[in-house]
């Protein structure tokens, strides 16, 4: 449980830290410190069940079906490092209080830190590998939040955005690893992973595994070649370097590494990979940042290069190795983070940290230079501090490596090379900066910081000196336990020393001391900006390249294959269906059924002469003559809707009738906003080749579409009907569902929750509708009254710009008679639709249909009475039918749960009532009746809001929702 | 009876891809009601086609699905109908708001030099 509380502490942190004011910076520190010091309490309180039961494990089911637990799991080596990220988060905190201007927004700063912390205790203590991955992710985004915390600066910006693509390409990598590493072992926990080591590595996936998982390892860790991110990261406010890009994140790289190393290493791959790319990190980081002139530009590369150090020391397959890297890593996190707040303390208080600047330092901050020395001599290997321990073992390490001969002698060479750049550098960073003449030349007179500044770096210190002098009684222990629960029984014996005796390490450490000594007295006692012979190797360069390339070739891919036209999009899509209807076809052949079909009756072929004429007239006319079309493509609707009735569907031919009044309606109350057409259709504009070339590509697309369905239909219709779920409905329709209508049972209750979607649906685009037209700006053109209405006026002599009077009895003019009829059509349309949806269950009907009858009656009031005229006195208002009919058909649903049942299932009520006698109640009928007021309330708001429209002329404001 | 069936959803299906494939907003939409018409009969058809078997259940009778048609396509195709009728709706507002703002009934919302 403590596990669990260690994880949700810096989370539930970093919420509190966020809604912090502004200014609160004290608050935040308290906070952020509080948060830190007690998961480090809860995390130091385990190690002794730690060294008792080895791992302490605990998980919440999430999806078990699945096989995904929620894990978290804490062995030795977890343990190590969740004390790293504690303690020193602790630490970072104290010191970012100082370090943060009054004028920073603090409550953004600690909130991501926080949440990095969360996300970095996440990678390290998941026991699921999926779950790694996860907060693996959440740390390159925070780490992004907070490199691009001065998000007005630019190469924050550019540092930050670098860091993410890079860092996530990686861990797009690793997911991808993970889940292969996954289906290897046939589990993602952690432990039977740990376990599949054998099998693992003999799967021929194995090779494409290890990249994928070193990609991601590589990238985070800033292994060459994708190291380019980390200097630029430098953006960051130094907490941030101090702490993630030194201490923490870059290390989960490595972390990984170790952790898998178990399963994934003692290969030749690993060898060349892991290995490989450490060494190389590791001469090309230091060689780097000898010439550096940013002091955490420094810190950055030198980083590359113990991170450098600590890969080959995993690539090199041996365990005494792994240990050194372990040790290293502990190491590297405390000297690492101290002189990046020492380079922080510098620059906060000269207003510099160019090296080429600074000078002298030592007399006006003597407190923060023995801090710097002192941590700069660890980072060089300089015996008695703790740096020199764990390279001592590298060096041990890489005589005994076990290889052939030529990879055997220059190992240790190059490790020698590297260590004296190391000790360059680290001469270097501290004599340009500490002493030399005083300067002048700063942008502030430079002067020790406050205590509380010095305070994180003084501990960190005063660890590397314990460590470095007594490893056996600070460290030892701890460092056993990692290692070993790691390595288990493999792990090998090992003595933490300082003194070994002469012996070829300790000559090759003095080598690199005198030898790097001597490489800055030579060479860089000033050097230039210019790094010689790497010059013209420079991942940014190469990064911004590929960034480019990829933009332009989407950009050429987006040519090739995009047209923004929506016409060739249809075109492609129909293409696509044609081929994909044809394929199977020319595969398997094709021929008509055998099943008999029934004898053509002349009134059924009469009815479809007239419903195809309509089509293909409908499609003829619909350019010039809209109107026309409109009514044509209606008589094709009547013609559907009559072979409904023609072949037992009388719900269907019920609903399409009123959809196709309905659909007409709306679309004629759009017609007027459309452009005219016949003056361009008089014009006559000569019709080039090209458009007759379309139109006959598009006609044989459509004649193509056409017969191949009416061929498709054909075929099924002479085969025989398969035995499919039907029979189910039809047989359980009475008993199960209490009705007799099977279609109506079907929607209302056995698949009610697919009506239930369908009338949000509805509900949804009724609202859309309404919103859209909110705003809308008629063409200017289509505002006056159209040509027909006002010759009508004019015979009437009605002058155009009366305003509708809501007083009168019956609208004027022409309209005066179809009021009359409509106004006594509206209560026995209610009637109508009432009866629809109450027989529904048991007879042709229902709440589609009854709902579409009563809002067909409405807004036939309006088309006749006028909008003025109805709003005075109807009032209906739409947007509370929607709601009350989601919620009555909700609640129908929700109803099944008092009596312990699923969502939806229907119940019945059947008894006597006084006065009213027989009963039947069901919460299908409720549910019915939200689908009614749904239909009502969609179809209204959805016709008055276009009808409203044409107020626009009286520039009225009339409020729909509570008006209409 | 079935040959006309199909020929009435092919002439529809085929009215309405032509349309569909034209550029102006007015003729999408009265396509795609035509192309709803022909799906939904072909949906409907999959049920196979007859003739005074309404899938009401007769008390007397009893529930023997062999006296009935298939409900199961009648019912998809209602969903269908419901459905089509509010994608129509939508789709005219949006076509109203785009004539509205950028002043031409194309369905690229921009005149082009074609047709």
């Amino acid at each position: 449980m403590s596990l669990l509380l260690i994880l949700l502490l810096p989370f539930v942190g970093s919420l509190c830290a966020a809604f912090l004011p502004a200014n609160a910076r004290n608050a935040e520190a308290w906070l952020a410190g509080i948060v830190a010091l007690a998961a480090a309490a809860l995390v130091a309180n385990l190690y002794p069940q730690i060294v008792a039961e080895g791992v302490i494990r605990m998980s919440i089911p999430w999806a078990p079906g699945l096989g995904l637990d929620f894990s978290l799991r804490m062995d030795g080596y977890a343990w190590l490092f969740a004390m790293l990220i504690t303690v020193i988060g602790a630490l970072v905190v104290v010191y970012a209080r100082y370090y943060m201007s009054p004028d920073d927004p603090v409550p953004r700063f600690f909130a991501f830190f926080l949440a990095f912390m969360g996300a970095m205790l996440g990678v390290v203590l998941s026991g699921n590998l999926l779950q790694i991955a996860m907060f693996w992710e959440l740390t390159s985004l925070a780490s992004f939040m907070l490199i691009a915390y001065w998000h007005h600066r630019v190469d924050a910006r550019r540092g930050a955005r670098m860091a993410l693509i890079v860092t996530g390409t990686g861990g797009l990598a690793l997911l991808g690893g993970m889940l292969l590493l996954g289906h290897m072992a046939g589990s993602y926990d952690l432990d039977a992973v740990l376990a599949a080591a054998d099998t693992i590595q003999s799967h021929p996936w194995y090779p494409v595994t290890l990249i994928l998982i070193v990609l991601g390892a590589l990238t985070k860790s800033a292994q060459f070649p994708f190291h380019f991110w980390l200097p630029h990261a430098m953006a960051a406010p130094t907490p941030v370097s101090a702490y993630l890009h030194s201490a923490t994140m870059v290390k989960a790289g490595v972390f990984l590494l170790a952790r898998f190393w178990p399963v994934l290493a003692g290969t030749d791959l690993w060898f060349w990979l892991v290995g490989g790319a450490g060494l190389c990190s590791l001469l090309i980081g230091a060689y780097l940042a000898l010439f550096q002139q940013d002091m955490k530009g420094v810190l950055a590369y030198s980083t590359i290069s113990h991170l450098g150090l600590i890969t080959l020391l995993l690539g090199m397959n041996s365990p005494l190795a792994l240990v050194a890297a372990v040790f290293h890593i502990a190491n590297h996190a405390t000297f690492k983070a101290s002189l990046f707040m020492a380079a922080g303390i510098v620059d906060h208080e000269t207003g510099t940290r160019n090296m080429q600047r600074l000078s002298g330092l030592y007399r006006a901050m003597p407190i923060t230079a023995t801090l710097a020395i002192v941590a700069a001599a660890a980072m060089a290997g300089v015996p008695l501090l703790n740096g020199f321990l764990s390279k001592e073992m590298f060096f041990a390490e890489t005589i005994f490596l076990d290889r052939p001969d030529w990879q055997h002698i220059s190992l240790p060479l190059v490790a020698t090379l590297a260590s004296m750049f190391s000790v360059a550098y680290s001469l270097r960073f501290i004599h340009q900066v500490f002493f030399g003449p005083p300067t002048d030349d700063l942008p502030r007179a430079p002067h020790e910081p406050t205590r509380w500044m010095l305070l994180p770096s003084a501990l960190l210190v005063l660890a590397c000196v314990l460590v470095g002098m007594f490893p056996g009684i600070t460290v030892g222990p701890y460092l056993r336990t990692a290692t070993d629960s790691i390595l288990g029984s493999d792990a090998p014996s090992y003595s933490l020393a300082v003194w070994h005796g002469l012996n070829l390490p300790l000559l090759m450490s003095a080598t690199a001391l005198i030898g790097g000594v001597v490489l800055y007295r030579a060479f860089l006692w000033r050097a230039g900006t210019e790094v010689p012979l790497l010059e013209r190797i420079d991942g940014k360069r190469i990064f911004d390249w590929s960034q480019t390339r990829l933009m332009s070739g989407a950009e050429q891919a987006m040519r090739w294959l995009f047209s923004p036209r929506l016409q060739m999009q249809l075109l492609v899509l129909f293409l696509v269906a044609l081929g994909g209807a044809l394929l199977p076809m020319l595969n398997t052949g094709s021929s008509w059924g055998t099943r008999e079909t029934m004898p053509l009756h002349p009134a059924f072929a009469l009815l479809w002469i007239v419903g195809g004429t309509c089509a293909l007239a409908a499609a003829w006319q619909a350019k010039h003559h809209r109107f026309a079309a409109l009514i044509l493509a209606g008589g094709a609707g009547l013609a559907t809707s009559l072979t409904f009735v023609w072949f037992s569907a009388p719900d269907l031919a019920l609903t399409q009738l009123t959809v196709e009044v309905v659909t007409a309606v709306l679309i004629l109350l759009g017609l007027r906003w459309l452009p005219p057409r016949e003056a361009r259709f008089a014009q006559g504009r000569p019709e080039t080749a090209r458009v007759r070339l379309r139109r006959l590509r598009d006609m044989s697309i459509a004649v193509a579409g056409g017969v191949g369905l009416a061929a498709l239909a054909y075929a099924i219709l002479t085969r025989p009907d398969i035995d499919g779920i039907s029979p189910f409905f039809i047989e359980q329709s009475l008993p199960r569902g209490g009705g007799l209508n099977v279609v109506n049972v079907i929607l209302v209750d056995f698949r009610g929750f697919d009506t239930l979607g369908e009338i949000t649906v509805l509900a949804v685009v009724a609202l859309t509708v309404f919103a859209l037209l909110r705003r809308f700006r008629p063409a200017p053109e289509s505002i006056p009254l159209p040509r027909q209405q006002r010759e009508q006026n004019a015979a009437d002599g009605i002058e155009e710009t009366r305003v509708p009077d809501p007083d009168a009895k019956l609208p004027g003019g022409y309209m005066m008679l179809p009021a009359v009829l409509v106004r006594l059509l509206l209560p026995l349309a209610m009637l109508v639709s009432l009866f629809f949806l109450l027989r529904g269950h048991n007879a042709p009907g229902g709440g589609f249909v009854g709902g579409l009858v009563l809002a067909t009656a409405i807004i036939l009031q309006y088309l006749v009475g006028g909008i003025v005229w109805v709003e005075s006195r109807l009032r209906i208002h739409p947007m509370v039918w929607i709601a009350l009919g989601l919620l009555s058909a909700a609640t129908a649903g929700a109803s099944a749960w008092l009596h312990g049942h699923p969502f939806l299932t229907s119940l019945a009520w059947h008894g006597e009532l006084p006065l009213l006698g027989e009963l039947h109640l069901s919460s299908v009928l409720l549910f019915d009746l939200g689908v009614y007021m749904l239909v009502v309330g969609a179809t209204v708001l959805m016709l008055v809001v276009i009808a409203h429209q044409s107020l626009r002329r009286h520039h009225r404001k009339l409020s729909l929702g509570g008006n209409a | 009876m079935e040959i006309v069936f199909a020929i009435a959803i092919g002439v529809m299906a085929g009215s309405g891809i032509w349309l569909v494939l034209r550029p102006r907003t007015f003729q999408v939409i009265i396509g795609l009601s035509l192309l709803a018409y022909a799906v939904n009969l072909f949906i409907f058809g999959m049920g196979r086609l007859r003739v005074g078997a309404v899938p009401v259940i007769d008390p007397l009778t009893g529930s023997n699905p062999d006296l009935y048609t298939d409900p199961v396509p009648q019912a998809l195709v209602l969903t269908a109908i419901v459905i089509s009728f509010a994608t129509t709706a939508l789709f005219l507002v949006v076509l109203l708001a785009s004539r509205g703002l950028n002043g031409t009934d194309h369905v690229d919302g921009q005149e082009t030099d074609r047709e």
